[in-house]
């Protein structure tokens, strides 16, 4: 298929401007680029069948069944985008008047006091783009922190080696040391692990839970324990937050900060581009570092307030992405609370369905009750015939089925990773299941044939290791 | 050359003190696309990371059998991390100048048998 670029033929255009009415204005050459910008030149009937034919080739949660595991990946009700469509809400600017945009900050206020119902926090801050830009904003308020309480030293972030890889990244990037810690037999943090390596240079643990086996570590208030003892934090990943979700809350299981994923457990869609959401919460002893602006109510007026002294700083232009708070919010308040813990035990219970459907044949991570993903492994697959969990996904692919995550956590072989959520009914998963059941017999029978795979897409298998190789990242014109 | 082997599939030469990954290893990890070395004079302590192979699954943490210093880097690698895949065993990924003798390696056949489990 063509790029748009490759379609333009110059002097072609999709509307015609009135002639202009106004005297027109020369710009000093020194303002002018040297070059004119290269802007694909079609008409709108191209444009259309462009982007029309490029849709097609695309596949989203509207399309079919999307159980990409740790990426929660939930239909997401129109009505949400609705809500962000008013024009109440797109015609407004940043920069107007606060008396004037009322309305949108109270929705911040709203949906800030609904998080930090949710997460058990004291304070949220709205700002952070996405959710590696949360953990990158609440590692700055955990190393403010630190700084502020005389801690210089406390140099050192713990993960666990089943954790999702943004957490070592976000570490790296906010300069703190990784120090790696094993997962017990179950997935589940090795306390013996933890209680050798927190120390006086700790500044947290970064923790998500469920794991990313999806099993709920128990033994959450005592890790909070021993990282509190050496006086380090309790940081929570948000991204598995989906099964427990009014249920229980990361505040009450002893953590200190967490950030969310508005667009993967509030709804909103994600995949392709964004733009998403990653709001921080924190309890009070971490407050005063949050980034300014806050929206504050007094007496029905809602304001922005500057961060106070402490403050971290800004870390988004303006508020953060508010179309994404409004279908966040929309999310919430339709569902109510009972809808809410509804949707999170759904959650759970899709996936333990599917789990106990598949587990038979395929060994599954844990044998324990998973909570909203779980974790199967193409090992023994790969021993008898050699199809890996990667010609697996493959084959899912021409079956209309989005391939679930595979060779993560990295703390199992061969892994598919599942995460069927709330949203799908019990026909969808017996179908995915009576699927994957099939593929993995003719995967044992002509398992050269199922290496094949996909074969009915207009991509097959892209060449990824010389994309990672020799990764082109820029488009280059043949002409130029 | 005579190698010994950590359990986390590193191999070390005793004599020549270089240090590289498995062949089991690059065949679970697959086509290798990156690898992050660290530079002449690092200190490498035994057990813990020293670099990182990327593969199209992954990154994984290559861990040092031995303490010491980075003596040598095979550069060769930046432009070419097929070559761990092609000839593990010839792929060295550092030289280092050990501060004290390895110590609780894998023999070949201890490794073999790790292996096959």
């Amino acid at each position: 298929m063509k790029t748009i670029f490759e379609k333009s033929v110059p002097g072609r255009q999709a509307l015609s401007l009135p002639e202009c009415d106004v005297p027109l204005y020369q710009l000093s050459p020194e303002l002018l680029r040297e070059k004119p910008l290269r802007f694909p030149e079609v008409a709108e009937i191209d444009l259309v069948r462009h982007y029309t034919a490029l849709s097609k080739r695309a596949y989203g949660v509207d399309d079919g069944f999307y159980p990409l595991g740790s990426c929660t990946m939930k239909y997401n009700p129109k009505l949400n985008e609705e809500a962000a469509n008013l024009p109440g809400f797109t015609g407004i600017h940043p920069l107007q008047e606060q008396k004037t945009l009322q309305g949108a900050l109270k929705l911040m206020y709203t949906l800030g006091a609904k998080l930090a119902e949710i997460t058990g926090m004291d304070q949220i801050t709205l700002q952070p783009a996405a959710g590696a830009h949360g953990e990158y904003t609440a590692l700055q308020l955990i190393r403010a922190y630190h700084l502020d309480h005389g801690n210089p030293q406390r140099n050192k972030i713990i993960v666990p080696d089943s954790a999702h890889g943004t957490n070592p990244a976000s570490a790296a990037m906010n300069d703190y040391i990784t120090v790696n810690i094993p997962s017990g037999p179950d997935g589940c943090v090795d306390l013996e692990a933890l209680k050798a390596a927190v120390g006086e240079d700790t500044a947290a643990l970064m923790l998500t839970n469920p794991n990313t086996v999806g099993i709920f570590d128990k033994n959450i208030r005592q890790i909070a324990q021993i990282v509190h003892d050496a006086g380090g934090l309790l940081y929570y990943d948000g991204a598995n937050l989906n099964p427990i979700m009014g249920l229980i809350r990361p505040g009450d299981m002893g953590y200190d900060v967490v950030h969310l994923n508005l667009h993967k457990t509030f709804s909103t869609p994600h995949g392709g581009g964004g733009p998403g959401s990653g709001p921080v919460g924190c309890k009070a002893a971490l407050a005063p570092y949050l980034p300014g602006p806050i929206v504050t109510e007094k007496d029905g007026v809602y304001s922005l307030t500057p961060g106070g002294d402490k403050s971290i700083g800004t870390v988004k232009t303006f508020y953060g992405n508010f179309l994404v708070m409004i279908k966040a919010l929309a999310y919430i308040e339709t569902l109510g609370a009972e809808g809410i813990r509804l949707a999170a035990q759904l959650a759970a219970l899709n996936a333990n369905y599917m789990m106990a459907r598949l587990k038979g044949h395929f060994p599954a991570y844990s044998s324990d009750i998973c909570m909203h993903e779980f974790v199967i492994s193409c090992e023994k697959l790969k021993e008898e015939v050699g199809i890996t969990a990667l010609d697996f996904a493959k084959a899912l692919i021409d079956r209309g089925i989005h391939p679930p995550t595979i060779y993560f956590p990295l703390i199992v072989h061969e892994a598919l990773m599942f995460e069927p959520t709330e949203t799908e009914s019990k026909q969808t998963l017996d179908q995915a299941c009576d699927t994957i059941l099939e593929l993995l017999r003719e995967a044992k029978a002509d398992p050269a044939a199922f290496k094949q795979h996909p074969v009915k897409m207009p991509i097959g298998r892209p060449d990824e290791v010389t994309a990672a190789r020799k990764p082109i990242l820029v488009y280059t014109p043949a002409s130029s | 050359m005579e190698r010994k082997f950590l359990k986390t599939h590193e191999w070390y030469c005793e004599k020549c003190n270089k240090i590289g990954i498995s062949d089991y290893a690059q065949h679970e990890l697959g086509d290798i696309v990156y690898v992050e070395l660290p530079s002449v004079g690092d200190p490498v302590e035994a057990g813990k990371a020293f670099g990182n192979v990327e593969s199209v699954k992954g990154v994984s943490e290559v861990f040092s059998p031995v303490s010491g210093t980075v003596a040598e880097v095979n550069t060769d690698l930046e432009s070419q991390p097929e070559l761990i895949n092609q000839a593990p065993y010839d792929a060295w990924m550092i030289k280092v100048t050990p501060s004290a003798p390895a110590e609780g390696l894998l023999s070949e056949e201890e490794y073999q048998k790790l292996i096959a489990k």
